[in-house]
């Protein structure tokens, strides 16, 4: 990849913006190179790396806007790029909710580039693959697996004077194992943004316990049941609950934050006194860009539920001209508070309940009460007297996250989780919940 | 599953720096172009040659260029117009056994030999963890050929403002009927996929595939409520011609609830019929729970056939290459050996076809060079065969591929992908409005809602957009908060009825999620409308707060 410093993307972004015959220019210039690794039966099935560069440039005559891309560097192509989106934006009809380029704005950088995770090399890869196989060939398990990496590099600039620079490094890994006979199944995840923090014997060998566990289990009738649920059982439920802070669907009324007459719920207690969760850019387990890709706001530590109350609610730069207020930046992390017990010491404290690794197949079927389905997949544990008891089979729920958050009982240490179907980052403690509701049995394992 | 690309698209679309999805951003002058057949094939030889120079025992080059257009677009505003387009190539070799694949958007001669070289260095280190070798089905090179969706109107040459101006009039119809706030896109795709091969294929094919789906959203502030209802729309394998609404088009759904379409769209009477049903939505009647004989339109109908039916008989799924991600199947091999295995009731016939016209799954070669065909795979309610591609056919005795290769990308490896799965229609004369008769207890759904299944594909929750109570033989009141509960199994053998051909129509999904990294296919299900006895039904209201 060409990884390019912060003084040559300063040098595009000003080339860019000194060709701009517009009234305003935006400019991204961004990079990254993802390697990854599949394995499945035991063998690595596909393996591979991509690279991509791309500048991207938008111009605003009046409320007439136009983008174009290039990945090419040479001034010759930075004009034609400009002299591109510019045409777009003269045939482009014009947007009543047309807001203007951000002015200014103060980004403090984050931390989140790591050197040992750009340096991930192929070797690497191949050996995180190797543990998982050649752990799961001892112990006569079939894995299935994939690790991917990325190094990548942001920049934007406006011809309002804004500018920002900052490199990125992630990792994830997922890794299922199963049973020879298929009766038995367990999951890990793990993501970070440092490779130090990434332990792939660690992580193996989780799901190869919970694939050993999990054999032979019993069925359960559905209902409702104390649960804990592992800091990936509830990450999806979580994002979805939280596309629903929109200011401007609020206020339209068509969000679970809506209330009658047509205020909105900020400042209710929704939830558990014990629930409060925010974004923070520059927390260092779950460090994100210092802005908002769409807008280049600078984020800030947003606080969207404290103590249990609904504290803030996103709004866009079209919104909160409308309501006279500030606009906000998307959130590109989600922390929850947790404490230091480990989902060891939640099991520990519990007399009857279910353990749940992970959900699966999230939907939304109710948005008006956030009313979510899905399943339990890859270990699901009947626990008794503090100890797990047998493994269970899986269940369909039919959940609220806000009904989840207002029936807690018992909170962890949280755990990073990369999103899957949500765009954050998050940092989510396990949680013991009553009532969680599970409304079939499923056979699937 | 289907992902949710589709909301990350629409959330995306207020922000000035909307990164256009799929590729980049150009200038409508340049989606008409294309590299001559002659550039392509000279620039395949440079790579199938570089690979079997370095060791490779067999190649195959891919270069595509994808070009897509999105018009988004809500209550009466145009919140954004984006063209995109990606182009390169990507090498896939065997060697010593394994694969290796690279990719490179370098169309040049170097970067394709580039490409071709690191595809094999890849497939020799893979090759040191592989415990059995790769064994690809036969396919007879076809020489220089072509294939190309039939269309009638080339949306490329569509003014944009003409097709701005139709989703707003959508808008403003949907919204004087009753909705309070309206969202209508069109997402228009043309593939320029190149493939060739050592087998001796050189297969140019040009691919367009549209879909124009919208939202109606109904607000009651004074309760708080809040009802949406989606368009009935299939996204197509067809030109623009799909949005010239017919009136030979235009069929009744059962007691004329709705009016539905085959092959061709009126997205305005459909919009404004959405605004009526979504302010009707907020007052009624909640579903009573219990079981229900199900009347499922094919609106309705293709999603559960796409992830019952579609995902559980993809070969690599029941062999557990898909364990990580999507999930195996309960379809084991040990079922389609049987030849017993009661997957359905005999009313049940499920074909796998890539050669519908007019579906998403339709081409003319598939990712491997494979030419497409029609087959079958539950017959009279057996399963009797799965759906492989060259390195799985022989798992299953066949000794060709069934052409279900697919990638989403010149820049992503091809793997196994559904072809359009459906439901063939019965073989008795039956019309949706002669079903209802028989029906004492029922519940009529029209439209796509909430979708859920297992990862074995076994336990599964659907919802939907139109509910009709069905009460000794007639179509009552409007019900809300339905969503019905089975298995695969007990749901197809619950099958007692479905309406003959001439109901027979395709639903469909742009964005189903496969893979890791993750890739997305299109694919149609067609089939009539089709009974299901004794369905567990559920009531989805719930409060909060």
């Amino acid at each position: 990849m060409t990884i390019l410093t912060q003084e040559q993307t300063k040098h595009i972004c000003d080339r860019v913006l000194s060709f701009s015959k517009a009234d305003e220019c935006i400019v991204t210039v961004s990079g990254s190179r993802n390697g990854n690794i599949r394995f499945a039966r035991n063998q690595v099935s596909t393996a591979g790396l991509a690279d991509d560069t791309n500048i991207a440039v938008t111009v605003a005559f009046g409320k007439r806007q136009g983008t174009a891309t290039i990945n090419e560097f040479d001034d010759k192509s930075l004009e034609k790029v400009v002299r591109r989106a510019e045409d777009l934006a003269r045939l482009a009809p014009e947007n009543p909710e047309f807001m203007p380029a951000v002015g200014k704005q103060d980004y403090k950088a984050s931390q989140t580039f790591n050197a040992k995770t750009a340096a991930i090399d192929p070797e690497f890869r191949a050996q995180t693959a190797a543990y998982a196989i050649e752990a799961c060939k001892k112990n006569k398990l079939v894995a299935a697996g994939f690790f991917t990496d990325g190094t990548n590099f942001s920049s934007v600039a406006n011809s309002n004077g804004v500018y920002g620079h900052q490199d990125q490094t992630s990792l994830d890994f997922t890794c299922t194992v199963r049973t020879e006979d298929g009766r038995g199944s367990g999951w890990v995840k793990r993501s970070a943004s440092d490779a130090n923090k990434f332990d792939a014997r660690e992580a193996a060998d989780v799901a190869i316990e919970k694939a050993l566990r999990s054999v032979d289990a019993k069925a359960l009738e559905p209902g409702r049941y104390t649960v804990i649920l592992e800091p990936a059982a509830t990450s999806e439920l979580l994002g979805y609950m939280l596309f629903g802070f929109d200011a401007r669907q609020t206020d339209e009324g068509r969000s679970f934050l809506s209330k009658k007459g047509g205020a909105s719920r900020l400042g209710d207690k929704l939830f558990d006194q014990q629930v409060n969760i925010w974004a923070d850019p520059w927390n260092p387990d779950v460090p994100v860009l210092p802005w908002d890709t769409e807008n280049l706001i600078a984020r800030k530590r947003m606080d969207l539920i404290k103590d249990g109350k609904v504290n803030a609610l996103n709004y866009s730069q079209y919104w909160a001209k409308k309501k006279g207020v500030q606009a906000t930046a998307t959130p590109g992390n989600i922390i929850m508070a947790g404490t230091d017990k480990s989902t060891a010491a939640l099991i520990a404290n519990t007399k009857k309940g279910v353990l749940v690794t992970r959900t699966w197949y999230i939907r939304m079927v109710d948005p008006q009460s956030v009313l979510l389905t899905g399943l339990t997949r890859d270990g699901t544990f009947y626990i008794e007297n503090g100890k797990i008891k047998y493994p269970i089979k899986n269940f369909r729920f039919n959940e609220s996250p806000v009904t989840m958050l207002n029936n807690i009982e018992e909170i962890g240490k949280p755990v990073v989780i990369g999103g899957d179907e949500v765009p954050f980052q998050m940092l989510i403690p396990p949680m013991k919940v009553r009532d969680f509701n599970f409304t079939s049995l499923s056979d699937a394992v | 599953m289907e992902r949710r690309t589709f909301l990350k698209i629409g959330a995306g679309t207020a922000g000035a720096m909307l990164v256009p999805v799929f590729g980049n951003a150009i200038a409508a002058e340049e989606m008409l172009t294309s590299m001559p057949v002659a550039a392509k094939k000279a620039l395949a030889d440079t790579a199938l040659n570089a690979a079997t120079k370095a060791g490779a025992s067999y190649c195959d080059v891919r270069i595509g260029r994808y070009l897509n257009q999105y018009i988004i677009t809500r209550d009466l505003n145009v919140e954004n117009v984006t063209n995109t387009e990606s182009a390169g190539v990507g090498v896939r070799v065997l060697c010593n056994g394994a694969y290796g694949f690279a990719a490179t958007n370098d169309l040049t001669p170097d970067g394709i030999a580039g490409a071709a070289r690191q595809a094999v260095a890849i497939a020799k280190a893979n090759a040191r963890l592989q415990s059995e070798p790769v064994r690809l089905a036969p396919v007879k090179g076809v020489g220089e050929v072509a294939w190309a969706t039939p269309i009638v109107k080339d949306w490329r040459t569509v003014p944009i403002k003409d097709k701005a101006e139709l989703l707003i009039a959508a808008n403003k119809a949907g919204m004087d009927a009753g909705a309070s706030f309206m969202q209508s896109m069109l997402f228009q795709v043309q593939q320029q996929k190149y493939f060739a091969s050592t087998d001796g294929s050189y297969i140019d094919q040009d691919i367009q595939r549209l879909w124009a789906p919208f939202s109606a959203t109904a607000v009651d502030k004074a309760s708080g409520k809040f009802r949406s209802r989606n368009g009935l729309s299939a996204p197509v394998g067809m030109g623009y011609e799909y949005l010239d609404a017919r009136p030979e088009h235009k069929i009744k759904a059962a007691g004329g609830v709705a009016t539905l379409y085959t092959k061709s769209y009126d997205i305005i009477e459909d919009a404004r019929a959405a605004g009526r049903d979504a302010k009707r939505k907020l007052t009624a009647k909640s579903v009573t729970p219990g079981k229900y004989d199900l009347m499922l339109s094919p609106e309705h109908l293709y999603l559960t056939i796409h992830e019952s039916v579609g995902h559980p008989t993809e070969l690599d799924r029941v062999l557990g290459y898909e364990a990580n991600y999507a999930g195996t199947s309960f379809a084991t091999l040990d079922k389609w050996e049987s030849k017993k295995f009661n997957y359905g009731s005999p009313h049940v016939n499920i074909v796998a076809d890539k050669t519908t016209p007019g579906s998403l799954g339709n081409v003319g070669y598939d990712d491997e060079g494979v030419k497409t065909k029609r087959w079958d795979l539950i017959k009279d309610g057996i399963l009797v065969s799965y759906q492989a591609t060259r390195d799985q056919a022989h798992i299953i005795g066949k000794e060709e591929s069934d052409g279900c290769s697919y990638a989403d990308s010149w820049s992503n490896v091809q793997f196994q992908r559904m072809p359009n799965v459906s439901l063939q229609a019965g073989k008795k004369k039956l019309t949706p409005d002669e079903m209802v008769k028989d029906i004492k207890k029922g519940i009529y759904i029209v439209g796509e809602g909430s979708f859920s299944i297992d990862q074995q594909r076994y336990n599964f929750q659907f919802g939907g957009q139109l509910f009709y109570e069905i009460k000794d033989g007639k179509i009552g009141q409007m019900l809300e908060d339905v969503a019905y509960q089975s298995n695969t199994q007990d749901f197809w053998n619950a099958c007692t009825a479905v309406c003959d051909e001439r109901d027979w129509r395709m639903g469909g999904s742009f964005f189903d999620g496969k893979g890791q990294p993750p890739q997305i296919s299109i694919v149609s299900h067609g089939s009539s409308t089709t009974r299901f006895n004794g369905i567990n039904v559920i009531n989805t209201a719930r409060k909060i707060g």
